[in-house]
């Protein structure tokens, strides 16, 4: 069964005619190409796939494309257009990637949490705020210090 | 400051390479599709040992989108060799290691839940895996033996007909008679028996391979998730037959980790290698991270009894292990190198030891195959040595860091008793300032507190050493290594300055794009910006060995012997075009400058001057600048350092929350501070993982992995997980021109003993198996 789906990707109208089974994060990677959102576990548990959907951070292997519709999605891809977001910035800043696969998710988590979190949060709220997202590399250390580093804190503990 | 100095050896660069990682612009294997894409789908054996009776394709043949099917009997008909041991491990007796015919595709009896028993190709992801629920097969269910110890317990069920009793191999290291009677005269004895875990190594990016095959030139191209892309060519050459190596194109592009999953050849690169020559359409498999789980090289399984024996002094006289390894269904490529070589020569660690015997016996089980894995044997052998040092100081009354003091190894260049030579460290100086770092002389008075809340604290020591920096291929070679493992680096100096290095390592996080620029932008005084670090490509580089066991300090310095070379060159085209002497011209800074005029070239003018230089004289200077160099150490690399961890554990919920944990690190001379720091987090995280989170178990009933996804394996999450102080202690190396030792593994070694020190220290127990749960904890609590 496939349907018929209008909705906003990075800015852009897209009209497809989706499977009713695709996940939103194989629409994004087969059929968009925008590969920046990766697959990590199958279980909803990696993040590695983290898109914001009408600016709520979403786990993209957890919803169905055709739930899209009338919605705006933003990819990595999207999620600034010349300069680097203050976030992207922070990740580079602080070393807070190694090999880079969870990286698009961290960071797409990462603008949500600050966007909840408008006054700052300290270092453990950032830790626990990063349970949906796993990485392999970097013992997190460094990517907590992005989060707080791009909330303009100085608490990297 | 200069930009050398900004930018060059020892300095944090920003990484070259993350501005496409946060922009999503990363190229992964996956994110590659090809024109005419078709896409594999395994169908695996959900029993762990089964006769397979019969496979029906019909109703599969038919679904919608399926291109084609091949199943074991595809495989053995193409004449593909077996997947092999790469590693030539001999017993006691002189004897090979029994290696079991491991094809791509099995075809009569599988050993392991998970295990390849047909792939269906078809033209998108979905209709290939709707298609594999249409494969009908019928299974003879079979007993199951998933523990290495009962696998080789007399009676024990048969595997496979050339491994009686399931044996993979008996082999020794030291001398078991000066052991022996070392044990007879000691004052104490300590001896306790040890699980190290059986583990996952789960790199976030699953395993993919996307294979083509040119009918025109013959020519296959593999884009590969892989660590080594010229020794997977070489393999699939060589071993498996697919064609000559100049035909064969690995291909690795971004890899997502590897933590040594990576590095072994694996049945489904085969196949879909085979599959899209058969099918004549580019094959393209992605893992799903329950196949990750099922069928990526496993990890550590030692069964082990440990054996120290100290003089009235406490002084260690000797050491003595006996270990069973599991090593799964079938060898990996590296299967018997790591649970022997790797695990058993380190087993003294930073200690001098008049004797010492280690003696591993290798099992197979149906389980999946056992490879390297972070640190690879090397943490079997810390988790050792360290464990029973702790747990003789709790016996003797005697402070573990004093223990250990006592018995470093404190003269350089020093000869082990299992046959190293430990070429530099300063293992008192690690210990120093790790207790300094703890404020070990406030330990009693935190412990005080804790027990004021209701709580139990415990610290836990852990100096580990390694070797490291892969490989001394003389040395190597006397332990059975299959070839050299040198590395090789190309640099070329483009007609613009630009310039391409192109190495045989190969980076999947380790940031070589930045670390690999800093030593040319240090040596030859180009900006970091017009250095352009290739790898990933066997067409572009033609030798390496790839990146594991923290060997990058290997690859570094063929970069640098490059570089002298390409400097070598520069001078002589410097002197042709300035028409002064070679020996008139010193190279610094970037440039050519005459010592006894005021004229000088920059390194840019040189290169231009080699490419469009008209009046060489060919038969002295040819044009171009452009150099190889290999670079072969003549020893291991020894990194070692002291983990201190402070844990409290809740007595109500048996809960291990890390309160503290400092190291201090001896990488030699460091590259990049930043990413070494990172590697070191990374390195402990992985280490604490196995300590407290990780569990993979296969119930011994059935064979079935029951934790088969990360709602039932615990990777480490950011609030598990404490801040870590770190701090370097240098000895530079001798055995390399950088000084380098290697840091990629150290975490990972170093950590998993300490933890584990300190819950057994908090408990006042003498073990707990891995990993510390609550609820084992709990348990040992109630004891």
């Amino acid at each position: 069964m496939r349907s018929t789906v209008n909705l906003h990707v990075n800015g852009e109208p897209v009209q497809a005619e989706i499977e009713h089974r695709q996940l939103l994060v194989d629409f994004l990677r087969d059929d968009l190409g925008l590969t920046g959102t990766h697959t990590g576990c199958d279980t909803s548990q990696c993040g590695a796939c983290v898109v914001h959907v009408d600016d709520v951070a979403v786990k993209s292997c957890s919803v169905l494309a055709v739930q899209m519709n009338d919605c705006n999605v933003t990819t990595i891809e999207g999620l600034a257009t010349d300069a680097l977001h203050p976030v992207q910035q922070a990740f580079t800043d602080e070393h807070g990637l190694q090999c880079g696969f969870c990286t698009p998710g961290m960071i797409m988590t990462t603008v949500d949490i600050l966007k909840r979190h408008p006054d700052g949060l300290d270092a453990a709220t950032a830790r626990k705020e990063l349970e949906g997202n796993l990485c392999r590399c970097t013992g997190y250390e460094n990517i907590v210090k992005a989060v707080m580093t791009a909330a303009g804190s100085h608490d990297h503990v | 400051m200069s930009e050398q100095l900004k930018t060059g050896f020892g300095a944090s660069v920003p990484r070259k390479e993350d501005r496409r990682f946060i922009t999503g612009q990363g190229r992964y294997t996956d994110d590659l599709k090809l024109p005419g894409q078709a896409y594999a789908y395994f169908v695996r054996s959900p029993y762990a040992h089964a006769r397979i009776l019969e496979i029906d394709l019909a109703a599969a043949l038919e679904a919608p989108g399926v291109i084609g099917i091949l199943t074991g009997e595809d495989y053995e008909a193409s004449g593909l060799g077996p997947l092999i041991n790469g590693w030539d491990t001999r017993s006691r007796d002189g004897t090979p290691a029994v290696m079991a015919h491991r094809a791509a595709l099995t075809k009569s009896e599988v050993k392991f839940a998970g295990e390849a028993v047909a792939v269906v190709i078809a033209e998108s992801r979905v209709a290939a895996r709707d298609a594999s629920e249409l494969v009908m097969i019928d299974y003879e269910d079979l007993p199951v033996v998933t523990s290495a110890v009962t696998a080789l317990e007399e009676g024990a069920l048969q595997l496979h007909d050339v491994a009686p009793g399931n044996l993979v191999f008996d082999w020794d290291t030291g001398d078991a008679d000066a052991v022996e009677s070392a044990f007879a005269t000691a004052a104490h004895t300590v001896s306790l028996d040890l699980n190290n875990s059986r583990l996952i190594p789960n790199a976030m990016e699953p395993r993919a391979a996307n294979a083509v095959y040119d009918p025109g030139t013959g020519e296959y191209t593999l884009h590969l998730t892989t660590q080594n892309p010229h020794g997977k060519r070489a393999l699939l050459s060589a071993a498996i037959g697919i064609a000559p190596d100049h035909k064969v194109r690995v291909l690795s592009g971004d890899v997502g980790g590897g933590f040594g999953s990576k590095a072994p050849l694996y049945p489904e690169e085969v196949v879909c290698l085979l599959a899209a020559k058969q099918l004549g359409r580019p094959v393209k498999w992605t893992a799903e991270r329950g196949e990750a789980f099922l069928t990526d090289a496993h990890a550590r399984d030692h069964a082990s009894n440990v054996e120290l024996a100290l003089d009235a002094d406490y002084q260690f006289q000797a050491l003595r292990i006996n270990t069973i390894a599991n090593l799964g269904a079938y060898l990996s490529t590296s299967g018997t190198l790591v649970p022997t070589i790797m695990y058993a020569l380190i087993a003294t660690g930073q200690y001098d030891f008049p004797a010492a015997y280690v003696r591993v016996k290798g099992a197979y089980t149906n389980t999946a195959p056992v490879d390297a894995y972070r640190g690879a044997g090397r943490p079997e052998a810390c988790y050792a040595i360290e464990r029973i040092v702790e747990n003789a100081a709790r016996q003797l009354n005697i402070d573990p860091a004093e223990l250990r003091r006592r018995n470093y190894v404190t003269e350089f260049p020093y000869r082990s008793a299992l046959d190293l030579e430990y070429d530099t460290g300063n293992f008192t100086g690690l210990l120093d300032k790790a207790l300094d770092m703890i404020d070990y002389t406030g330990f009693q008075a935190r412990r005080a507190e804790s027990e004021a809340r209701g709580m139990k604290r415990g610290i836990g020591f852990s100096a580990y050493i390694e070797i490291a920096g892969f490989g001394p291929s003389k040395l190597l070679s006397t332990m059975g290594a299959p070839g050299g493992i040198w590395e090789a680096a190309e640099i070329r100096v483009n007609g613009s300055g630009s310039v391409e290095v192109i190495t045989g390592c190969h980076s999947h996080g380790q940031g070589h794009e930045t670390t690999y620029a800093q030593i040319v932008c240090e040596e030859l005084g180009v900006p970091i910006e017009q250095v352009e670090v290739i790898h990933g490509d066997t067409h572009r580089g033609a030798a390496g060995n790839g990146t594991a066991g923290s060997r990058s300090s290997v690859g570094m310095s063929a970069v640098q012997g490059a570089c002298r070379k390409v400097i070598a060159k520069a001078t002589d085209i410097a002197s042709h075009v300035m028409e002064v002497p070679v020996k008139r011209l010193v190279f610094k800074d970037g440039q050519f400058i005459d010592t006894a005029g005021n004229v000088a070239m920059t390194m840019v003018e040189v290169a231009a001057a080699a490419y469009t230089g008209h009046d060489f004289p060919t038969d002295v200077i040819e044009p171009g600048l452009h150099e190889v160099s290999f670079f072969d150490p003549a020893n291991f690399t020894y990194p070692a350092g002291c983990y201190i961890c402070e844990v409290e554990i809740d007595p109500e919920t048996g809960v291990t929350r890390i309160v503290d944990f400092v190291a201090a690190d001896d990488f030699g001379r460091i590259a990049n501070p930043m990413i070494v720091h990172g590697q070191v987090h990374g390195g402990i995280t992985q280490g604490i993982g196995q300590a407290l989170h990780e569990h993979c178990a296969y119930d011994p009933e059935s064979g079935q992995l029951m934790t088969g996804s990360f709602m039932d394996y615990g990777l480490p999450r950011a609030d598990d997980l404490p801040p870590f102080r770190i701090e370097f202690v240098e000895t530079p190396c001798p055995g390399n021109p950088l000084g380098m030792k290697g840091c990629g593994e150290a975490g990972a070694i170093g950590a998993t003993p300490a933890v584990i020190n300190a819950v057994t220290d908090a408990l006042n127990i003498e073990d707990i198996e891995m990993p510390a749960t609550p609820a084992r904890v709990w348990r040992a609590l109630q004891r």
